[in-house]
């Protein structure tokens, strides 16, 4: 068995490749569904309901993937000048760290002004965080999957200190937690008595931004061609590291958009388990969306509604929600052959 | 070669295709023992590919071939070797830190074994080096061997495997005039021991001093066949062309005495502090081609590089017009006007995934002409696209094409468009016509001879000696990064300028009569 690449790959291909990812991912967790003795059309049609049913099952969905396009935002943004940020996570925490520490009251402004600055201060805390690793990837040529992911764990351990220590609110009665946000930093919520708030607006927008930044813009230019290519790069005199640390702060930035999202939208305060992950989901909804930041959306609304729909699914039928983890990992898996045979086709010899 | 010799083997109506391309159309072919067969055809003709399905890299789509009346398996080396063909590869296959005689035995032992039966290789080397006079010190590494040497290493790798029959591919792309006789030389030694030997080439030169026989190709088709004794070297470009050859323009001297670019003392080291450039002068003047000649590897990518901003000169200094832009990056020297054609046109000229717009674009997206407020202006962009298209006869599908779908030509004709349509003061060509087919070199040579009618200043850094001599003003040679005093090619040959290749910049001095530098 060999691998030809192919001379042209067709449109719908493209499309159909992600699409058949996730019927295997699917197809995958119906045996797992049967093996616990279930029938994976009841349990799929509980998914179905608990995240799409009703008005509040879809604004549940629509909350759970607003951190989701934002930190999908990011991967994609990142990989696509071939930067592998995998430390999304560190940097949603960042950004939360900085919406704690300057919406807390430190600074009592107007919310009109408190929302957007918020916003700013986690994109750079975000972006800062990225920084690092990506200076010492140009410059010495450190792998940044190893840094940026490492750093996670060290971003946490911090926060980890910071609620347990400094930041802890005596108010919390005694949960290692930092006190909540201010009014003025709180996010309008978009439906009245459901959790969706104005960060699901912010993340559309975001995608908006990025993707015409790819498309249209000088820097998107420049990241298109640095990803594809770094030495004809170079040689076309475009700047590549600037260009990748441009990159960088963009891509940081928007995961720290989850963090301030998160804190000011949906809990109002920094805990550790703010982020069940979002910034490793990021990578699969960037893959899913085959780095199309307008893809990002749609990925991430898939990945939210899979683990919304889990949470009632396992309620009504007694299967462990963990088949949301496993739906969303194997269709990164099922994503990326996918994408191999779009690009290559089987040969048997 | 009497015709009585018995075929060793017979390629029977191959066929090979790659999606809708037809790479080998139905190719019938017949080797006998003890010939040298040489198989002739352009870039893109199908020979490697052939040669390629005979070795078992790939599996041909129809057709079988037969070696000594037998069938042989399909889409295997390893079968391919135990019957006793061997090939060498235009790029060599040997591990740099290894010793030739480790090269040598490489893969002919199992992996898990103890000791290596050294001494017996050695015995089996020693006898076949005498036998054909392949002399190689055999625990030198193989670093530290020129290209010559390691192409003897490699023939004799498959000697050592019993080969009988012997494939080259392009044996002599990297050779001097020099050591492309030794070659031939120790091919014949072969074929005299009855071994058969097939060797692609597309220089028309070897094809009829070299072979006994010879076999073309164009577009995948076997389109002509002869015995090599007596036969023209115009019937055969003509079979290799499809056509008559294209016109060799005459050269006009257009130099003026204005100096456009100047390298003085320029030295570049290497990780190993060894010098990659050492200590060279050069001038270029208006209006005029110099050629840089010399086998690759001598100097020429640090030279380009350098003079493409990529790589700074550890020591001395480059003017362009007077004004020093020793330490400029690529854009700064492309502004400073000069034009870069690179060696490796895919991998460095061109981002292959993008559009053929996007890559016109490439070097001036950021002039306000194309960009605007930091967002790029389409219409403009597709306008000057389009425009250089016509201009420069790319042929493409449209604007939106990938450009690693268009074919070698009509990538270096794109990077071309970009280049000259910038009149630059200076244009940096290196290996332009490398891989190129006739239509498309001569189209390149066109060019090159329009922009230095137009006043550009030419460093034409080429392998080709043909065409450095065919083009060029003055010739420069470059050896072991040091460079000769530069000659009119109507003072030199390709014999007297191969000695400089090699290394004899002293007799080559001599024989000019001018000064070693």
């Amino acid at each position: 068995m060999r691998l030809e690449q192919r001379e042209n790959i067709s449109p719908y291909l493209r499309i159909a490749a992600p699409l058949l990812a996730v019927l295997v991912a699917l197809g995958f967790c119906s045996v797992l569904i049967l093996w616990s003795g279930h029938s994976p059309l009841t349990a799929f049609l509980f998914l179905l309901k608990g995240s799409l049913g009703s008005k509040f099952a879809i604004t549940e969905t629509l909350t759970r993937a607003t951190p989701l396009i934002f930190t999908g935002l990011a991967a994609a943004v990142a990989f696509r000048a071939q930067l592998w940020n995998i430390g999304a996570e560190g940097q949603l925490y960042a950004g939360a760290c900085m919406a704690t520490l300057l919406g807390t009251g430190m600074l009592p402004l107007p919310g009109w002004f408190m929302i957007p600055f918020l916003f700013l201060a986690g994109a750079i805390a975000g972006g800062l965080l990225l920084l690092g690793p990506t200076l010492l990837k140009t410059w010495f040529s450190v792998d940044e999957v190893v840094t940026t992911l490492l750093l996670n764990f060290i971003t946490l351990l911090f926060v980890n200190w910071l609620v347990f220590g400094p930041w802890k609110d005596p108010m919390a009665m005694g949960w290692p937690q930092a006190a909540p946000v201010i009014d003025s930093a709180v996010l309008p919520i978009l439906l009245p008595k459901t959790r969706l708030h104005v960060g699901f607006i912010i993340a559309l927008a975001s995608a908006m931004i990025t993707w015409v930044t790819l498309r249209f813009s000088r820097l998107g230019f420049e990241i298109r061609a640095v990803g594809h290519n770094k030495h004809a790069s170079r040689f076309a005199g475009i700047p590549v590291r600037k260009t990748i640390l441009f990159t960088a702060f963009f891509s940081g930035g928007l995961a720290g958009f989850a963090g301030v999202s998160e804190v000011c939208g949906l809990k109002g305060y920094l805990t550790l388990d703010l982020s069940p992950g979002f910034g490793y989901s990021g990578i699969v909804v960037a893959m899913l969306a085959a780095l199309h930041p307008l893809g990002v959306v749609l990925a991430a609304l898939f990945i939210a509604a899979i683990s919304i729909g889990a949470d009632s699914m396992s309620r009504s039928l007694n299967i462990s929600n963990y088949i949301a983890d496993v739906a969303t990992a194997v269709s990164l898996l099922s994503v990326l052959a996918a994408m191999l045979l779009a690009r290559f086709r089987l040969r048997w010899r | 070669m009497s015709s009585v010799a018995s075929p060793v083997l017979q390629l029977h109506n191959i066929t090979k295709t790659f999606g809708s391309l037809v790479a080998n159309d139905n190719i019938s072919l017949t080797l006998r023992q003890g010939e040298m067969l040489a198989l002739l055809g352009e870039n893109g003709a199908g020979k490697t590919t052939l040669m390629n399905i005979l070795f078992g890299h790939y599996v041909a789509t129809q057709g079988h071939i037969e070696i000594y009346g037998k069938p042989l398996v399909k889409g295997s080396p390893k079968a391919a070797l135990a019957t006793g063909i061997g090939m060498v590869h235009q790029h060599f296959t040997l591990a740099e830190n290894m010793t030739v005689l480790e090269n040598i035995i490489l893969g002919t032992e199992p992996i898990f074994r103890l000791r290596h039966h050294l001494s017996t290789a050695r015995a089996k080397l020693l006898k076949l080096s005498m036998q054909f006079a392949l002399h190689v010190d055999w625990n030198t590494l193989v670093k530290d061997l020129s290209i010559g040497q390691r192409q003897r290493v490699e023939i004799l790798k498959a000697l050592y495997r019993d080969v009988k029959i012997l494939i080259l591919d392009e044996p002599t792309a990297v050779l001097t005039p020099q050591e492309s006789d030794k070659l031939f030389t120790t091919l014949r030694l072969l074929t005299g021991k009855g071994l058969s030997v097939i060797f692609i080439t597309h220089k028309l030169k070897e094809a009829l001093s070299g072979s006994d026989r010879c076999v073309v190709l164009r577009h995948g088709r076997v389109v002509y066949e002869t015995a090599t004794k007596g036969i023209k070297a115009s019937t055969l470009a003509k079979a290799m062309v499809g056509g008559a050859l294209p016109e060799i323009k005459k050269k006009k001297s257009t130099t003026s005495s204005q100096q456009l670019l100047s390298c003085s003392n320029i030295s570049i080291f290497g990780s190993q502090h060894q010098p990659l450039l050492d200590g060279i002068n050069l001038h270029l003047f208006k209006g005029e081609i110099l050629g840089i000649a010399g086998v690759s590897g001598n100097g020429q990518m640090q030279l380009a590089d350098m003079l493409s901003g990529m790589q700074a000169p550890d020591s001395g200094e480059i003017q362009l017009e007077g004004e020093r832009i020793t330490h400029h990056t690529p854009r700064e020297m492309m502004s400073a006007g000069i034009g870069r054609i690179p060696e490796d046109r895919t991998s460095t000229g061109i981002i292959g995934d993008m559009p053929v717009r996007e890559n016109i674009a490439l070097e001036h997206y950021q002039e306000p002409g194309l960009s605007r407020f930091g967002l790029l202006k389409f219409g403009s962009i597709e306008a000057y696209a389009k425009d250089l298209i016509k201009k420069f006869d790319i042929r493409c599908p449209s604007t939106e094409t990938p450009v690693r779908n268009l074919s070698g030509g009509n990538i270096q004709k794109l990077i071309l468009a970009r280049v000259l349509s910038r009149k630059p003061i200076v244009l940096v060509a290196s290996q332009p016509t490398w891989g190129l087919d006739v239509g498309a070199t001569a189209f390149v040579h066109e060019q090159l001879l329009q922009a230095k009618l137009e006043g550009s200043g030419i460093l034409l850094i080429s392998e080709d000696l043909d065409e450095l001599l065919q083009l060029s003003d003055r010739i420069q040679v470059l050896y072991k990064g040091k460079i000769s005093a530069p000659v009119s090619p109507d003072q030199v040959n390709a014999a007297t300028l191969g000695l400089a290749m090699s290394g004899h910049l002293e007799e080559f001095s001599q024989q000019i009569g001018q000064p070693a530098p």
